[in-house]
């Protein structure tokens, strides 16, 4: 097994992995244009949706950490607030 | 090391077999390419039912649309979307003797292996890996072909006739009692094709009221010839004897399913090798089965004979065992003889009745002439009766070869299935694009391999099939290593975990739902 390819051909070798997998391999081209399309769609959705969603998220779980850690009376003035 | 299996002393010799069980992330990621490609089959599908891409498969014509389809089913879904897309890789067309070296036609598809056409140039000298050729007597010059050439100027190639009107020639007397010799049995009678000789003459020994105990991967000859009997068929797993003494406890305790009254004949079906697992059958076992509960054994060595065994004589030499005990022993010519036809041997009484009511006998053109001289030739080349060692030296180079390249395949971390012995060699590939992939980038490096999927394997199970040879070298077998390493490696199938799967030895009840538990 040769040594360190570089990163170019490694990450050509991994998209042919991929390729392997998926049986996009097999595929007309059209077909692999259709393929990837909708799997690059996906994906960015996913980026998308975590963009928007996973800030928010976090930021509203420490404050339910941060004010669990404060005092009694803090508490009940953020719970009202 | 691998799990021995010392039987209560049944076993003269270590029965090293090993199925090593499929990742987890191999099945699931199998799972997804399968599902991708199902997909998009659907989408082809659709296509083509709209009109929107050229139809190139059969269909029905307009005016049958409203009949009860003929193309609906997975089998055909399976051809025309995920065959198709693999398809370069079968029905290669060589041109030259399949010797360890073959010649092939080139070709090109243009329409994704829809149609072929023909470069017109011939790829010479590709190392043959697929061939059925153990002894290596599949030869254009040498003694055989000497004695085959002169049979054909004398005898013709053509028969026209069957064994028991004018075909019965002195040349098939010749051959059938240098079979019996070679087997060590009292008699033997021979066919002109393999396939035949198994679903020909099950009928003839087995029928209605009968009972036939088959290995669960039978090869399709035996049980084309299981179903035409008529006799009740139950299928015991694979190479496992405590689901065969259940199946045999419960035949011989409960009788015929309605009537319960006992089962006229209990006929044990089982082959030497199976060829797609490369795994040897459990002969000791079932023999001590077979005379326990009095049954009958009919053992197919098509890939066996000759090729195991210390001096060719197939798996009953293999463990040491008489050909007494097994009662019908057939085999076929076209492995490891280089030649066609199979056989069936046994005691003279089973074969004069064979020579009667067999349908191959009373129906099937005889075997051709040339044929039967290679078959006597090269038969009495691997006995030693030409005054050479070249048979003797064949069976050892053979047995040298599966054990050296085994090993190595082993060592490189491929999971391959079956037997330490069995010249036969499964390569796991599991993933539908690495069936087609690999085929294609070993012929690219010149070496010709089978690859086989479904409906031969299971559906996940799908692999690439060496068969050894003894007139490989050791320097072509290196050669075929160093590309298959460089294959494995490109491919990513080293999927081996090197961890070692015990044999199931357990005894096998109701509750045992699969065969490896660790």
């Amino acid at each position: 097994m040769d040594v360190k390819r570089s990163t170019p051909s490694y990450l050509y070798w991994l998209f042919c992995q991929f390729e392997l997998i998926t049986c996009s391999y097999l595929m007309e081209p059209w077909e692999k244009v259709l393929f990837y399309s909708f799997n690059l769609a996906m994906a960015g959705l996913l980026l998308y949706t975590a963009y928007v969603c996973v800030a928010f998220h976090l930021s509203s779980a420490f404050q339910l950490l941060w004010g669990f850690l404060g005092s009694p009376r803090e508490n009940a003035l953020s719970v009202v607030k | 090391i691998n799990h021995i299996v010392h039987n209560g002393g049944l076993y003269k010799r270590p029965f090293n077999e090993a199925f090593e069980e499929t990742p987890m992330l191999v099945a699931v990621l199998t799972y997804v390419g399968y599902g991708v490609l199902t997909l998009f089959g659907y989408l082809r599908d659709f296509m083509r039912q709209w009109k929107i891409e050229k139809c190139q498969n059969a269909t029905e014509r307009e005016e049958q649309k409203d009949f009860v389809p003929l193309y609906q089913d997975f089998e055909n879904f399976y051809n025309r979307n995920l065959y198709m897309r693999i398809r370069d890789s079968w029905n290669r067309p060589i041109c030259s003797v399949p010797g360890a070296k073959v010649d092939m036609m080139e070709r090109v598809s243009y329409d994704y292996n829809w149609t072929f056409t023909y470069t017109g140039r011939v790829i010479k000298d590709i190392i043959n890996m697929g061939s059925y050729n153990y002894l290596g007597f599949a030869q254009s010059a040498g003694a055989c072909q000497e004695a085959a050439a002169k049979v054909l100027s004398q005898y013709g190639s053509g028969v026209c006739s069957t064994r028991q009107e004018m075909g019965n020639l002195d040349k098939h007397e010749e051959l059938e009692e240098l079979v019996a010799r070679f087997l060590g049995v009292e008699s033997a009678m021979t066919y002109g094709m393999g396939f035949a000789t198994n679903s020909m003459n099950i009928p003839a020994l087995v029928g209605k009221g009968c009972l036939i105990l088959s290995d669960e991967l039978n090869h399709a000859s035996l049980v084309l010839g299981a179903r035409l009997s008529g006799a009740t068929i139950r299928i015991f797993k694979h190479n496992n004897m405590q689901s065969l003494e259940k199946l045999l406890k419960d035949a011989i305790v409960h009788g015929q399913p309605r009537t319960r009254r006992p089962w006229k004949k209990i006929l044990i079906l089982v082959e030497g090798i199976y060829s797609m697992e490369g795994s040897i059958v459990r002969l000791p076992e079932v023999i001590a089965l077979k005379k326990k509960y009095k049954s009958y054994l009919y053992l197919d060595e098509a890939h066996s004979i000759g090729a195991l065994g210390p001096s060719g004589r197939g798996v009953v030499e293999y463990f040491g065992l008489s050909p007494e005990d097994v009662d019908v022993m057939m085999g076929t010519f076209t492995k490891s003889f280089g030649a066609a036809g199979g056989y069936i041997g046994g005691k003279k009484e089973l074969i004069d009745y064979l020579r009667t009511y067999s349908h191959s006998a009373a129906y099937a053109t005889s075997m051709s002439p040339p044929v039967v001289e290679q078959i006597i030739t090269s038969m009495k080349c691997i006995m030693g009766e030409d005054g050479t060692t070249i048979g003797r030296a064949r069976v050892q180079q053979l047995a040298e070869n599966t054990r050296y390249f085994r090993r190595r395949l082993k060592e490189m971390g491929f999971i391959i299935y079956g037997n330490e012995d069995s010249p036969v060699v499964p390569l796991m590939l599991y993933m539908p694009a690495k069936i087609g992939a690999f085929g294609r980038e070993m012929l690219k490096r010149n070496i010709g391999v089978v690859v086989v999927g479904f409906p031969a394997t299971p559906i996940i199970e799908s692999r690439a099939r060496f068969c050894l040879s003894a007139a490989h070298t050791k320097e072509m077998l290196d050669t075929a290593l160093k590309e298959i390493n460089e294959v494995g490696d490109l491919l990513q199938v080293k999927y081996s975990r090197r961890r070692l799967v015990p044999l199931l030895d357990r005894p096998f009840d109701e509750t045992t739902y699969e065969e490896t538990e660790d």
